[in-house]
């Protein structure tokens, strides 16, 4: 026992280690080691049944992997491409952080996506203005459309108990069709049509001068405005969750609601609030998609980035730091697909391949817990064999 | 003149049915046990699948049938272990396993050669000759199974032991658990019959109604079929009873430009989830739902 000494201050910490923080780099335990040794099993096999599906497609593996590698970060083009693919699977991974963090589990962010796109769209087509203008305002919408989408599971949720998962599961498939009518109606934002070709499902093009800008020509690196806004909302989110008193009272309330709630937080505003700003991520990428690649509105537009984006922020463990890196990783699968052709194997390999990423990334955490619970719990009756009953609680319910 | 109209109507409304009636009584049993099961999609996709490719590899449609909800079984083994045995997030695995169906099925779609195979239809003699109703009775042969499963589904959950033993693991699984019940057994039992029926709706759609398969057949049925089970509120007569009307209004979608009226497709493509968002948001007070509806259970103080 020593005498209480006085509490140094608290030295101001840089940055950086924020950043570092936000990404959950802490000192490894045990259970981390084992963890980390299991992902890596995880991932060979993972590995190993994308080789098996190659093989059988008659493909050379090694091809495949050259053509993956070509496309997404051999050369400077190749990074351009994996960046912009990158960007929107960052920002609805972000939002998707954000909710898993509250406790509420988003999986609309497709439909929400979609929305935004829509919002955005109706936005840059009839606001007249200065384009920097159009465009923020544009971005704002879409956010905002985004955001309403989700916002109308938030208000399900808390005023009659819908569950989350259901309600924006289903506004997904509203969402689409709503889109579909908006592209088919002439007077919302089906294309003008020109000369006297058939009018088709989708909406003008947004003028040249509202277009996302993106610094770099073609041979070389090229980032649109669309990368910086994801890497930028990604450090500021890392920041906030990780450190700040929004960031704790999230974390606290999706951890032990009961607890939040006995800590004064209101769950309806909280929550709802981490609801509504993840469709709002989701809306925004919408925009950014929008502004940035396609320019017009199409049902495809989507192009299955909300369902990725969600996947992302699975891998990442909803840390906004280490869904960069991921985000980076799913957006080079999709640009080095587009030169699987070549090869003879069909590009949804990438789709396969994400889907068992996610699975390798998801298992191990709760694989190592369960046997270092095991591991503890037979260590405890070994030590203790005068009181096994009070040593080992019964786990007959989940054997390995 | 209507009455053919009608009838055709009715006929296309009923094929439309069946595949979401068997994946319903699959989805109802597992949301009885507690399981809000998303991967259905998957399992019918699965099933739509393996159904032509054991098809055509065996000339077979019928013996691709079962082989369809065998691959469903498949793949709820996976679903039922990785979210009741060691514990992950099951809208996560749901997610991650319809993910993975659509990519695997269509990744084999394109390196694979099908031929066509369809299974027989079964034309009661009589009864099929009623004017109108009589197309009921003039449908492929899996469509009759129904028959049977609708009322097995029943019996199961609400008169045998495993039923009520099931019903109490969604109700309250803790109380389920200190009674001597293997909650996450029972859930994860609950799930395989969900896969068999799901699996077995997919390939109804894919060697029943179709002949052959193409990527993403089931489109988001799998979808309408939570829908069905929330709009019939948890039991399995007005589940059923949602699969026709969102199967009926299926088929309006496709009857209705060639009948000369004019009514918002995207509309009818969005009824079943409209209606069934309506209806929770309606009845959220009423509780018919399971109460540990889609809560994971694990032993210990709560």
């Amino acid at each position: 026992m020593s005498a209480p000494s006085p509490t140094p201050a608290p030295a101001r910490r840089p940055l950086a280690a924020y950043v570092v923080g936000g990404m959950g780099l802490r000192r490894p335990g045990a259970d981390a080691w084992r963890t980390a040794a299991i992902t890596v099993g995880c991932v060979a096999v993972a590995v190993l049944l994308a080789g098996l599906l190659v093989t059988i497609s008659d493909g050379s593996p090694s091809e495949v992997v050259d053509a993956l590698y070509t496309g997404s970060i051999a050369d400077a083009a190749g990074w351009s491409q994996t960046l912009v693919n990158a960007a929107p699977l960052l920002l609805v991974a972000l939002g998707a952080c954000i909710a898993n963090r509250a406790g509420v589990f988003n999986i609309g962010q497709e439909g929400q996506l979609l929305i935004g796109a829509m919002v955005g769209c109706f936005v840059a087509l009839r606001l007249q203005g200065p384009g920097w203008l159009v465009i923020s305002v544009a971005l704002v919408a879409a956010a905002a459309g985004g955001g309403a989408w989700s916002g109308i599971s938030a208000a399900m949720y808390y005023t009659r108990g819908v569950n989350v998962v259901v309600s924006t599961l289903l506004l997904t498939f509203i969402a689409i069709q709503v889109v579909q009518f908006a592209v088919l109606s002439p007077s919302l934002l089906q294309e003008t049509g020109i000369g006297n070709g058939p009018a088709r499902p989708q909406s003008d093009s947004v003028p040249e001068f509202l277009r996302l800008a993106s610094f770099g020509q073609y041979p070389d690196l090229t980032i649109g405005v669309g990368v910086i806004l994801a890497l930028l909302a990604a450090v500021v989110l890392a920041v906030l969750l990780g450190r700040s008193r929004w960031g704790f009272r999230l974390s606290m309330l999706g951890l032990n609601p009961m607890a939040a709630r006995h800590a004064g937080i209101r769950a309806s505003r909280l929550g709802g609030s981490a609801l509504v700003l993840s469709g709002a991520f989701a809306g925004l990428a919408g925009g950014v998609i929008l502004l940035g690649t396609v320019f017009r509105l199409q049902p495809a537009i989507s192009n299955n980035y909300g369902w990725d984006g969600l996947l992302v922020a699975l891998v990442a463990r909803s840390r906004p730091g280490l869904a960069v890196p991921v985000a980076v990783l799913f957006g080079g699968l999709r640009a080095g697909s587009s030169y699987l052709a070549a090869t003879g194997v069909p590009d949804y390999l990438v789709d396969v391949i994400q889907a068992l990423l996610v699975l390798a990334f998801v298992v191990p955490p709760v694989l190592s817990a369960l046997w270092g619970r095991r591991l503890r719990n037979r260590s405890a009756v070994a030590e203790t064999p005068a009181r096994p009953s009070a040593a080992a609680p019964a786990k007959e319910e989940v054997p390995v | 003149m209507w009455l053919d109209d009608g009838g055709t109507v009715l006929s296309s409304a009923l094929r439309l049915t069946a595949p979401l009636a068997f994946a319903a009584c699959g989805e109802y049993l597992a949301e009885r046990a507690g399981t809000l099961n998303i991967s259905v999609e998957g399992m019918m996709l699965s099933g739509a699948f393996g159904a032509i490719a054991v098809g055509s590899a065996t000339g077979s449609p019928s013996v691709g049938l079962f082989a369809g909800a065998l691959i469903g079984l498949v793949v709820a083994l996976v679903h039922a272990n990785l979210s009741h045995r060691i514990q992950i997030n099951t809208f996560v695995v749901g997610l991650v396993i319809n993910t993975l169906v659509l990519g695997v099925t269509s990744f084999l779609t394109q390196i694979m050669e099908f031929s066509r195979t369809q299974v027989a239809v079964l034309r009661i003699p009589g009864l099929a000759d009623i004017p109108m109703l009589g197309v009921v009775f003039d449908q492929r042969w899996p469509f009759y199974l129904l028959v049977g499963v609708v009322p097995l589904t029943w019996y199961l959950v609400n008169r045998t032991r495993w039923g009520l033993e099931l019903r109490a693991v969604g109700e309250n699984p803790q109380a389920a658990d200190v009674s001597g019940i293997k909650v996450n057994l029972r859930r994860r039992q609950a799930l395989m019959w969900c896969g068999l029926l799901s699996g077995l709706g997919g390939a109804y759609l894919s060697v029943g109604l179709v002949g052959s398969f193409n990527n993403n057949m089931t489109a988001g049925r799998g979808f309408i079929v939570i829908a069905a089970v929330i709009f019939g509120a948890w039991r399995l007569k007005g589940t059923m009873l949602a699969c026709f009307l969102f199967g009926a209004a299926d088929a309006l979608r496709l009857a209705l430009p060639s009948l000369g009226v004019e009514l918002n497709a995207q509309l009818l493509v969005a009824a079943p989830y409209l209606l069934a968002l309506t209806v929770m948001v309606l009845m959220a007070k009423s509780q018919r739902e399971p109460r540990a509806l889609a809560k994971p259970f694990e032993r210990g103080l709560v």
